[in-house]
């Protein structure tokens, strides 16, 4: 979707501000909504793809405004929501007042921690050869799915060249929607920065994005 | 979805109009200043949904603390440091490391599961690499730790593809203008780690020396090692 998150060269937002020390969470709260999102997710309540996806559908306003674990939080409550793990009334009333739905892995409990400590695997064997070969020239299409999508606006419709092959990996247009992983071709694809951002752009800049083969058409 | 719940967005919109509020009334020295009555809100609904998701069998609390120790006390950049100390040493696993990143690193165990989408890009007195992601956060975890506020940030993301010499000019970084920027933008599972440039004056010195040289934002890119000799 076309939404605020995809934010690759939008002007405005100020300097970047790092802050010396910072430390892990700021607030207390941060640090549960981080456990509850990485709970749920291995309990198999949904995938990485779905829950960027209810980011993304936080409104405009709402995202831009709200900090980074507070977007975790009010994605994550409505999917659960909506996917039928809670209810609004429970969550107003901040007790459970059914009983909870079966999730596909169980109860997140000690003994799971260990194993989301290393990070998921995401490719999947090949349905089909790749259709690019490294150095080939590819367009990246222009497309707007109303739903999730990893192919940003600031890249559509301009030509660069594939660099890498990472092999067939889950492709998060269908998995954040929930209709199956539909593994493809995924590769690094180099543009060039004044292709991007015309004439006036820094000469010296060459800017890569990670694209499945379903963005891309021969150029 | 979020635009059709009604009670989301009364909420919402209160929420939006206090940090917005907020964030207009604060200079730039204390943009971590939370309004104060939106935090409380913020942390009674997530003490709620925590106490419904436990009640509903869902997750064990002490399940959530431990995975908050881990990233607390486990996993930071000196697992990155580690890394790119042994390939400053190691001309074999530096090889490895460019052609497999993730295998290469399985290899010394005791450093970090990374999982198997691991990039790493190496400086080079023609290239210098930075790494983004535009569409949300993604960042190398395991090797990295959490990223920082700014990784996450607005400004961070909008800029760093299309003007990534003012970006590393606010991190008080100048790389020559006759150097290739090569930003890196996330957009898939797969994660990078750039490899920095040995700093001179370094001939002789152990791994352990070196992975103190290394800092986190060299390897996302925005910033340097340090330099022998310098205040850490």
């Amino acid at each position: 979707m076309n939404g605020v998150h995809d934010m690759g060269g939008m002007d405005g937002f100020g300097k970047v501000e790092p802050e010396p020390n910072e430390p892990v969470f700021h607030e207390e709260w941060e640090s549960r909504v981080l456990a509850m999102v990485r709970a749920m997710g291995a309990a198999g309540a949904f995938n990485i793809d779905t829950s960027r996806f209810y980011r993304e559908t936080i409104p405009p306003h709402v995202y831009l405004s709200s900090s980074y674990y507070k977007k975790w939080f009010l994605g994550l409550e409505e999917m659960l929501i909506e996917k039928g793990y809670l209810t609004r009334e429970e969550v107003a009333a901040g007790h459970a007042m059914q009983p909870g739905k079966a999730l596909k892995h169980g109860k997140f409990d000690l003994g799971q921690v260990e194993r989301i400590m290393v990070r998921g695997k995401f490719a999947r064997p090949a349905p089909a050869p790749a259709k690019f070969n490294i150095g080939d020239r590819v367009r990246a299409k222009n497309i707007h799915p109303t739903t999730h999508t990893r192919l940003p606006r600031y890249v559509r419709g301009h030509v660069g060249v594939v660099e890498l092959n990472h092999g067939c990996h889950v492709f998060p247009d269908t998995a954040a929607m929930e209709r199956g992983e539909n593994p493809q071709w995924l590769y690094t694809v180099v543009f060039d920065g004044r292709d991007l951002w015309g004439e006036d752009g820094d000469p010296t800049l060459k800017v890569s994005i990670d694209a499945f083969e379903p963005y891309l058409d021969p150029a | 979805m979020f635009p059709g719940t009604t009670a989301h967005r009364r909420v919402s919109t209160a929420n939006d109009q206090n940090a917005y509020l907020a964030a207009m009334s604060q200079d730039h020295d204390h943009h971590h200043d939370h309004d104060h009555s939106e935090l409380s809100e913020t942390e009674l609904r997530v003490r709620a949904l925590e106490t419904v998701l436990t009640e509903k069998g869902y997750v064990e609390p002490a399940a959530l603390d431990a995975i908050i120790q881990a990233y607390e006390t486990k996993i930071g950049p000196h697992n990155g440091a580690r890394v790119v100390a042994k390939a400053w040493t190691d001309p074999a696993f530096k090889q490895a490391l460019l052609e497999d990143g993730s295998k290469a690193i399985g290899t010394l165990g005791h450093v970090s599961r990374v999982g198997d989408h691991l990039v790493v890009v190496e400086n080079t007195p023609t290239r210098h690499n930075m790494v983004v992601c535009t569409l949300c956060s993604c960042y190398p975890w395991e090797m990295l730790g959490l990223p920082p506020v700014w990784y996450k940030a607005s400004p961070y993301r909008s800029r760093a593809v299309k003007d990534p010499r003012g970006v590393l000019a606010d991190f008080g970084v100048s790389v020559p203008k006759d150097i290739e920027i090569r930003v890196w933008d996330s957009t898939a599972e797969t994660r990078f780690l750039v490899l920095p440039m040995r700093p001179a004056g370094t001939e002789g010195w152990s791994e352990e020396q070196l992975a103190e040289l290394v800092t986190r934002d060299s390897m996302i890119g925005t910033g340097f090692p340090r330099t022998p000799g310098a205040p850490s």
